[in-house]
């Protein structure tokens, strides 16, 4: 018959022990291979030379590129602008982290009770994460204008004292944050907004048949189980947060007044780009590297202590 | 609406109703604005609405920039890296999904792990691997780093896995190869997910900044995004221009984005992909 012909015509390979099917094999070679090639390509050559480079003085304007060891990352921990994008680099991330969540958990919450509009609102709150950054970012750089910003304009019509926003040391940064909240919050919001939608009617309602507060719904019930969601939310956000660099580098491109915007990114760009110092710009990388592996490695180990303890 | 709306459901309302208030009104703001005169921009109190609708804005950022190049060659670099994106990620897919092969785990691991690193940390050394090349302000320069992403490949075999099994078999045992299999099977009966992972990416390639900002240098080459960025330093505060700039960046997506609404928020809450 046919069927037991076109199995019998299988051919069969050994490789490291283990049967396979040679046309699978073959397959799977052809179909990966533009794939492997692009990560060899992409990221595995780029990561051995990033680190390679961050022990040379490549210098794009000068020629130069040659070894000289541990130099780079000795000049970085001296160096006073370094220094400051990380400090800026975390004050940034920490804000946006615990404004963000906490903002989009509480919209997702209300967002999942019975209101009209629901649809609406949904996607007011979502728009702008599908805008590009540039873009909005635009629009951003006007409501900020210290003259002829709606902002300063409102702040004024209500008798309240004006801000210099973009173009002052003290709130250039949180100007950006303001932003980046208002083009990030909706993403974190839809999150957890299918999270609560995928706890179960039932566990609320017995709840509530037992003489559960709203509150106690919300603290005993809603928000243990959303914990998955929260720990994910904050480490696709420590990620991204430290990967910040357009809205900064369109509004305040050379780093805001005293360098009071530059994050870890920028100084990278403004070290390899704008000086052309590329050793120097692979070390800092490498650094930011690490600290965001590392900060990812401690909110997951955090995150399996809590729930061990919840079991 | 057939369900009963609880009194105390009203100030919670009121509360979204103002915030969602609050998120859409720099897009109002925006279309309004890039039909102001200059006037209309410089007035006090401010003006919400353009004393007359002028279009003349909209010519002006074509005259200021290249704009329709910037365009075009948003539209090119985009399509392109979409197109390339795709093929890679289906044929990815279906290999981690339906063939057995040595070493599928630890490629599934590798893929992975691009994930977890920034583009920050791989762009010097493809800035200079492209710059050796002589491929710094040229399309493949633009293109050729970009066609690689981890999500769309994961986000493909979280769909091609939901296809039922037996459709393969019975595929082989009409007597299809491999590749037949993935055209005639796993392509057509994938074309949703297949959409929602194009939509993703080029959505995702028509904002991309870091690497198109420092893979050109001159104005010929340079994308929507890069482009924009220098109108703000070359109209010094014309920002009725730049508005009606924003308008012609940011209408498609929102146009795309009421459309595929759905698919949109379902994919991010399937992978918590990145929009």
């Amino acid at each position: 018959m046919k069927e037991n012909k076109s199995v019998l015509r299988i051919h069969r390979v050994t490789i490291l022990g283990k049967r396979y099917e040679s046309a699978q094999v073959q397959a799977a070679v052809v179909l990966l291979l533009p794939t492997l090639v692009a990560i060899i390509l992409l990221f595995i050559a780029p990561v051995v030379q990033v680190v390679a480079y961050s022990f040379t003085n490549y210098n794009l304007t000068t020629g130069m590129k040659s070894y000289n060891g541990l130099a780079n990352y000795e000049y970085l921990f001296t160096d006073d602008r370094f220094f400051k994008a990380i400090r800026n680099t975390f004050s940034f991330a920490a804000l946006k982290l615990v404004i963000d969540t906490s903002l989009a958990l509480a919209i997702a919450l209300m967002l999942d009770s019975a209101i009209p509009l629901k649809k609406y609102l949904r996607s007011a709150y979502f728009a702008p994460v599908v805008v590009p950054v540039v873009a909005s970012s635009l629009i951003w750089i006007w409501f900020f204008d210290p003259g002829i910003g709606p902002f300063n304009q409102i702040l004024t019509a209500l008798g309240l004292p004006t801000s210099q926003w973009l173009y002052h040391e003290s709130t250039a940064l949180l100007s950006i944050l303001m932003f980046s909240i208002w083009k990030g919050l909706g993403y974190n919001v839809v999150l957890f907004l299918a999270g609560l939608q995928n706890i179960p009617n039932s566990y609320i309602e017995a709840a509530q048949v037992d003489g559960a507060k709203p509150h106690q719904v919300l603290f005993m019930i809603k928000l243990p189980l959303l914990r998955p969601i929260i720990s994910f939310v904050l480490m696709i956000g420590i990620i991204n947060t430290f990967k910040v660099f357009a809205e900064v580098n369109v509004m305040t491109p050379k780093g805001g007044p005293l360098y009071s915007t530059a994050l870890m990114v920028n100084y990278i760009y403004d070290t390899a780009f704008t000086s052309g110092k590329m050793g120097r710009a692979c070390s800092a990388s490498i650094i930011l590297f690490i600290i965001i592996f590392v900060l990812t490695l401690v909110q997951t180990k955090l995150d399996a202590r809590k729930s061990i303890s919840l079991e | 609406m057939a369900k009963k709306i609880k009194r105390t459901s009203i100030p919670i309302f009121l509360i979204l109703l103002f915030g969602s208030l609050a998120m859409i009104f720099p897009f109002v703001w925006m279309f309004l604005s890039a039909f102001k005169t200059v006037p209309d921009v410089y007035a006090y109190p401010p003006r919400w609405l353009p004393s007359s609708w002028e279009f003349a804005n909209y010519v002006k950022v074509f005259q200021m920039i290249p704009f329709g190049r910037y365009y075009f060659n948003s539209i090119f670099t985009s399509t392109v890296q979409t197109a390339l994106q795709l093929v890679l990620s289906v044929t990815a897919a279906y290999a981690l999904v339906v063939l057995e092969f040595p070493g599928k785990k630890f490629l599934y691991s590798l893929i992975r792990s691009t994930m977890f690193v920034p583009i920050v940390v791989t762009l010097i050394p493809l800035y200079l691997m492209v710059s050796k090349a002589k491929m710094i302000d040229t399309y493949a320069g633009i293109i050729l780093p970009q066609v690689f992403a981890a999500f769309t490949i994961f986000l493909l075999v979280s769909f091609f896995s939901t296809i039922p099994s037996v459709l393969f078999d019975s595929a082989k045992l009409d007597g299809c190869g491999y590749y037949r299999i993935l055209k005639e099977v796993v392509i057509p009966n994938s074309k949703s997910p297949i959409s929602t992972a194009m939509l993703f990416s080029f959505l995702g390639h028509w904002k991309s900044y870091t690497w198109p900002l420092i893979v050109t240098n001159k104005a010929t080459y340079r994308t929507l995004p890069i482009g924009m960025k220098y109108l703000v330093q070359e109209s010094s505060s014309e920002y009725q221009i730049m508005m009606a700039a924003s308008v012609m960046a940011i209408l498609p997506v929102l146009i795309v984005y009421l459309f595929f609404e759905k698919q949109l928020v379902k994919s991010i809450t399937l992978t918590g992909l990145k929009a």
